[in-house]
């Protein structure tokens, strides 16, 4: 029985999982490229917040199986809160944070509660269609969002009232790195929940999981919620470390670009925005610096693979490569007695 | 006073609906292939830049004319959709929604790539004959004559794409598939070869509204992803599948942005996607699309 659940269930689905060597690994990583790369931070941190932004839309798309194009609403929306509280009302970080994780969860609650009833085609061109309107609404908005000028000169106050964000980025690394801990824990956590696996159900057959009983648009709509708090969050954590948020943060591109990131590492995995998002981050930072032609074009071509060989992403990828190469070591090893 | 605002007031319309005709060239056959073979193909504004940039290289580095060139280039669209319908396609028509909608994503940056390596990234302006160029007088109102030539065009194509669909027995066979696909390959007709010809002449109109509209849809290498969201919207507001729905909506937007460019600056936009919004939530499948399950 053990074995067959654990077949079933990707790694981390049920709490009896332990936290296994593997686990403690990105974390290694993430600190050791503080102490290595010194001088990279401002992109470490970039790459931090979007792997929050990641793990969130992993939320909404991996784990409870809705199609969004326009997860970037949450992120703007989130940019645009603690933009405007650093600006007018305290340069308090957390909890600008919390104001832009509340009012995105807001907006995601509304337009979950609106859009949720539909699926497939429909919510895509939804989902993408409200994001065009909030990009217009900021647009428009010149008193609150700055319009076309977004909204810059914010100040950030010292972290806990101790740690002041330095020229070299090396407090905005480790704010960052702090958040993603906190994140990436509480969405393990809710993943491995009952309401994580019953979202995991509607994902797999709404129309079952509604027969058994269980509210499927309400469990939607509050795992639609809680992503968006989380990509409000990222979104927050980019207005304070860049102390800028811009129109293109509301954006169909970005919406766009981070539904690419997630599906190159694996959606439903947790772990698929810790290994696309650096990667195609890393990679993007190198190519775009002799062409931006050139990037779209191997991505464009890699995007086609990837879905068409490894639907799962590249995590999918290792590990089908992995148990083929220890099945056939096992094989090997079972005739060698004879 | 009077007059003069209902002079701009005319041109303004008659802006608006040559921008909503090209709109519907480019749209009807995305709507036409997401309704009938139920794929997103992302990439369809892709089949619009590539007619664009066909008639450019003909008009101006083989000097044909422009009569030629046009025709010629939709055709050539025409031979890319059908190479691509028959190669990738082929994968993309397996895949989930959202496969869909990334591959077609991943399609329209290799061919944003592609057009920024054979043309570069500044806008190229197709030369237009000089018996087009000139306005119009009708009284007071000047159209300019190019646009009253792209009205005519559009229109002839929406008559004809309605006459075959309706009026003729390859109408009516295409209906059928679009119907039930299954049931019409048990009684004998090629569903793929049907799919693949009607994927074709879907990008040949796209192509063709490409190559006429590019003095309102500049021509450059993000084309193909600048003016998705509006063509999507088209879609998915006229109903998938639907020529009526896809003209009206086309129309209603292109009047509504270009009256909106003039009178509304600041929230243009916002009415546009605000009533799309409303509209998709209270008929998620369109004005005039069916309801499917």
């Amino acid at each position: 029985m053990n074995t067959i659940v654990r077949q079933l269930l990707p790694a981390g689905a049920l709490p009896f999982y332990r936290l296994r060597l593997a686990d403690v690994l990105p974390w290694v990583v993430a600190i050791a490229a503080f102490f290595l790369f010194d001088t990279y931070m401002s992109i470490g941190a970039q790459i931090l917040i979007m792997v929050i932004f990641g793990i969130s839309l992993d939320l909404a798309l991996g784990f409870a199986g809705i199609n969004t194009l326009g997860h970037a609403a949450f992120f703007g929306v989130g940019a645009y809160a603690a933009g405007y509280f650093s600006l007018h009302v305290s340069p308090e970080p957390l909890s600008g944070l919390l104001v832009a994780g509340g009012l995105a969860a807001l907006i995601g609650l509304l337009s979950g509660w609106l859009l949720l009833r539909t699926s497939g085609l429909a919510l895509l061109m939804l989902t993408m269609v409200t994001t065009v309107v909030l990009h217009e609404f900021a647009n428009s908005w010149r008193s609150v969002t700055g319009g076309a000028d977004g909204l810059s000169g914010m100040e950030t106050a010292p972290l806990l009232g101790l740690f002041s964000f330095d020229l070299y980025g090396k407090t905005a690394y480790l704010y960052a790195l702090g958040v993603l801990f906190v994140v990436f824990f509480a969405v393990r956590i809710i993943a491995n929940s009952p309401f994580g696996l019953s979202i995991r159900g509607i994902r797999e057959n709404a129309k079952r999981m509604l027969l058994v009983g269980t509210p499927v648009h309400a469990k939607l709509i509050l795992a639609y919620t809680l992503s968006a708090a989380i990509a409000g969050v990222a979104g927050g954590l980019s207005a304070q470390i860049t102390r800028t948020v811009s129109l293109d943060l509301l954006s169909f591109q970005l919406s766009g670009n981070i539904l690419i990131m997630l599906i190159v590492g694996g959606v439903g995995r947790l772990y698929g925005a810790f290994i696309g998002i650096p990667l195609y981050m890393l990679l993007l930072d190198r190519a775009a610096a002799i062409d931006p032609f050139h990037w779209m074009f191997f991505v464009g071509i890699a995007l086609i693979l990837l879905v068409r060989f490894a639907p799962g992403g590249l995590l999918a990828l290792t590990a089908q490569l992995y148990a083929r190469v220890r099945g056939r070591l096992a094989v090997n090893f079972a005739k060698e007695p004879q | 006073m009077f007059s003069r605002f209902a002079i701009s007031l005319v041109s303004l319309l008659f802006d608006g609906l040559a921008f909503g005709m090209i709109l519907f060239l480019i749209s009807i056959g995305m709507s036409i292939t997401m309704g009938v073979m139920r794929v997103v193909n992302l990439a369809h504004c892709g089949f619009a830049m590539a007619g664009g940039y066909l008639t450019f290289m003909l008009v101006t580095q083989a000097q044909l004319p422009f009569a030629v060139a046009v025709p010629l280039a939709v055709v050539g669209t025409m031979l890319l959709g059908a190479l691509l319908e028959r190669t990738v396609y082929s994968w993309i028509y397996v895949q989930s929604e959202l496969g869909q909608v990334l591959m077609t994503i991943g399609l329209t940056f290799v061919m944003i790539a592609t057009a920024n390596a054979l043309f570069g990234s500044t806008i190229q302006d197709i030369p237009v004959p000089g018996a087009l160029r000139g306005t119009f007088h009708l009284g007071a109102v000047g159209l300019p004559v190019y646009r009253l030539f792209l009205i005519a065009v559009s229109c002839a194509c929406a008559v004809a794409i309605w006459y075959v669909l309706d009026r003729t027995q390859v109408g009516a066979k295409l209906r059928a598939a679009v119907d039930n696909a299954r049931m019409a390959g048990c009684i004998g007709m090629n569903v793929k070869a049907f799919f693949a010809v009607t994927f074709a002449i879907g990008c040949g109109f796209a192509g063709l509204g490409g190559a006429l509209g590019a003095d309102m849809f500049p021509l450059e290498p993000f084309y193909a992803l600048n003016y998705l969201v509006l063509v999507l919207i088209v879609v998915s507001v006229g109903g998938l599948g639907s020529i009526k729905g896809t003209l009206i909506a086309a129309l209603v937007l292109g009047m509504i942005d270009t009256l909106g460019r003039y009178f509304l600056p600041e929230a243009g936009g916002l009415v546009i996607y605000l009533a799309t919004l409303v509209m998709l939530l209270v008929r998620p499948q369109g004005l005039f699309g069916r309801q499917t399950t």
